[in-house]
């Protein structure tokens, strides 16, 4: 079994008197432990198609099967949760909460985890993770006084706090210059290795795409190869 | 556990802009303050009212004796005497309701000085108490007499303002002796000037004397003559060619009572009487209890069996008190309006905030919504966040209300009083406005879509 698998996915805006397809009935399949590049150029459907694999949206028809459940039909607040449990979030533009320390921020999705932890336990799982990140010794700086690189790592972290099975990463060396991007590549790549982690990149750099070990790649709201992968699997 | 993480958020986002945290909860913190700075001013404007209105006797109770019942004829309020000094002495040590009590011996008489005479409305044998029941106690000059006065029957007296101009021309009577009915009394007090009562009567056509000087000095040579001049009419009355115009009526104005009829109703007799007692209740709400334990008490002290109706009668100001109650209430009710008002600009305020908010920090809401906030969520956290600016408020404003109260009442003299009252309802209808003002941008931010908010710039 798949862990992502998408059958015939379909998403049409409809903006008034204009019907608007962006997806066009899109099939692909990932399994556990890949590291797959969405690759294409803006406007081709690319954001949309990562807000369904995020749950941040549901299809307009297609099925969207995750972990062996179809979830186009959830609501908003069993969406949610899956997010919370299942998915990781990297965001090009970081979207750290200002005015708040690198711990905090890390801390922030435990906050609507069912599981009640207890402040300490919080406190240490973020700190682990930014020990992961190699940001130990900025666990309480705020995110004005951090770099780009040092906000997209915290960012990492939060992502991984809740201990998903999927990383989501949108452009997430957009704003970085290239010797950075190179830095937050290696540790997508890490993670993906040591710990196991899905991890979809979103980007139209084909630089950064080298480094996934598949690409998919979209062209008007349809896939136009790699929407299936070569023979590594593993168990669910 | 939730709540207190949510709260612990809420928090964490009103430090992150101090000043305007500072400047929203303004709205509530003025509006709390305005309540209970307008509650506690009125509370002490009501007490002032009731200061005042006690001085024109809201709180006055007067205990007049019964009528006689003389051959089925009823002689009407005050035909016999049935209060006595001790009556009085009696109230004030066992009623508690009752604050201060004056007797009062009557008279009504010519009174002289020099070549000029006048019959004052009232000419009261009374105690020094008399002021403090009538709140008249600052004089104009000179001073009160004294209990001393009282005990020793001194011929002196305190004069009315009407006395001062009809008998003194307005010059200042003080050490001057004046007649009544040939006993002359050292006037050692002037009254303020008080006007006329409800029914038009000049109150301050009014000698006031020790009642053992009245009732012993002036009253005891004759009981049944008005003034000096009808004393002298009555004993030429032969004579005067008047008696057939004006006969005197006095004499078979009711019927002369048989010895048998006079030896089953005998008069109570008491040696000494007085006319009536004044006396007032400590506020206007303990009018009804003060009423109570003096007839209690006075038909204790007369050995009235339960079946013998009251030999006096307790009246009250009955038309007065509700003049009062129901300024009051309104000077309360317009309070609250105003109060009411202010606090919701504030609400207005914290809405009009919080909604800036929520703009604000969308991609903050689109953020935590990704990683896994439900709706629900987030409406919590942005209502707390309401709820705790307005508590934060409603703190700062009871503490600003009571201050400014307090400056209100030493700098400008105005009475206040504190209010628990005013405190609990700030805190409750703070955190209300909280609620419901903070709801609908609560609920604006919880309908957020996700993927919207998080490319909002």
């Amino acid at each position: 079994m798949d862990l992502i698998e998408l059958r015939d996915i379909r998403k049409t805006y409809n903006l008034g008197e204009v019907v608007l397809p962006v997806l066009k009935g899109m099939s692909l399949n990932v399994v556990c432990g890949e590291l797959v590049a969405l690759m294409g150029v803006s406007g081709s459907g690319k954001s949309t198609l990562m807000n369904i694999l995020g749950c941040l949206d549901t299809p307009t028809s297609g099925e969207y099967w995750l972990e062996g459940q179809e979830i186009s039909q959830l609501t908003a607040k069993e969406r949610a949760r899956l997010r919370n449990r299942t998915i990781g979030f990297v965001f090009q533009s970081f979207n750290l909460l200002p005015r708040t320390t690198a711990l905090e921020n890390v801390m922030m999705p435990l906050t609507y985890t069912k599981e009640n932890l207890s402040e300490h336990q919080k406190k240490e799982r973020g700190f682990e993770l930014l020990q992961k990140v190699g940001l130990a010794d900025r666990i309480h700086h705020q995110q004005s006084q951090l770099s780009g690189g040092e906000q997209q790592r915290v960012a990492i972290a939060r992502s991984l706090v809740n201990h998903p099975r999927i990383l989501l990463a949108d452009e997430p060396t957009g704003n970085l210059d290239s010797r950075t991007s190179e830095e937050i590549l290696l540790m997508f790549q890490q993670l993906n290795r040591s710990d196991n982690i899905t991890i979809i990149l979103v980007t139209h750099d084909p630089g950064v795409a080298q480094c996934a070990r598949r690409i998919i790649r979209i062209r008007d709201g349809l896939i136009d190869n790699g929407a299936n992968p070569p023979n590594a699997r593993c168990a669910i | 556990m939730k709540t207190y993480g949510t709260m612990k958020t809420a928090l964490g986002a009103l430090q992150r802009n101090i000043l305007r945290t500072l400047l929203t909860t303004l709205g509530i913190v003025i509006g709390v303050a305005a309540v209970i700075t307008m509650m506690e001013i009125g509370r002490g404007a009501t007490i002032a009212i009731q200061r005042t209105m006690a001085s024109i006797g809201a709180n006055t109770l007067v205990v007049v004796p019964g009528a006689a019942n003389t051959s089925g004829v009823n002689l009407g309020a005050g035909s016999i005497m049935t209060l006595t000094p001790q009556d009085a002495d009696a109230i004030i040590k066992e009623c508690p309701a009752v604050s201060s009590v004056a007797p009062i011996v009557r008279a009504r008489t010519q009174v002289v000085y020099g070549n000029r005479n006048w019959v004052p409305t009232y000419i009261y044998g009374t105690t020094p108490s008399f002021l403090n029941v009538r709140e008249w106690t600052d004089l104009d000059e000179g001073e009160a007499f004294t209990e001393h006065d009282v005990r020793n029957s001194s011929k002196v007296c305190m004069v009315g303002q009407t006395i001062v101009t009809e008998l003194f021309g307005g010059h200042s009577p003080l050490g001057k002796e004046l007649r009544i009915r040939n006993v002359s009394f050292k006037v050692i007090g002037v009254l303020r000037k008080k006007g006329a009562n409800m029914m038009g009567l000049d109150q301050d056509d009014i000698l006031l004397a020790p009642w053992t000087t009245i009732k012993y000095r002036v009253v005891a040579s004759s009981l049944s003559s008005a003034n000096q001049s009808t004393t002298n009419t009555s004993s030429t009355t032969e004579v005067n060619s008047l008696s057939q115009i004006y006969p005197n009526l006095q004499q078979n104005l009711y019927p002369v009572p048989s010895t048998i009829e006079q030896a089953d109703a005998a008069p109570i007799i008491r040696f000494t009487t007085i006319d009536q007692i004044l006396t007032a209740a400590r506020s206007s709400s303990l009018i009804h209890a003060a009423i109570e334990q003096i007839t209690t008490l006075l038909r204790e002290r007369h050995h009235l069996s339960d079946n013998v109706p009251n030999d006096f009668n307790v009246r009250d100001m009955t038309e007065i008190t509700k003049a009062m109650s129901s300024t009051t209430e309104m000077i309360t009710k317009l309070l609250l309006c105003v109060a009411m008002i202010s606090l919701v600009v504030g609400g207005v305020g914290i809405m009009n905030i919080m909604l800036v908010s929520v703009t604000e920090r969308t991609r903050e809401i689109g953020l935590r919504m990704a990683v896994g906030a439900e709706p629900r969520d987030i409406l919590r956290q942005f209502l707390i966040e309401a709820i705790m600016l307005c508590l934060l408020g409603g703190t700062i404003g009871i503490l600003l209300g009571r201050t400014s109260s307090y400056i209100v009442s030493a700098v400008l003299h105005w009475p206040t009083a504190a209010s628990m009252g005013a405190i609990i309802a700030a805190v409750v209808v703070s955190a209300s406005v909280g609620v419901i003002f903070g709801f609908y941008p609560a609920w604006k931010a919880s309908r957020l879509n996700p993927i919207e908010a998080l490319r909002y710039e």
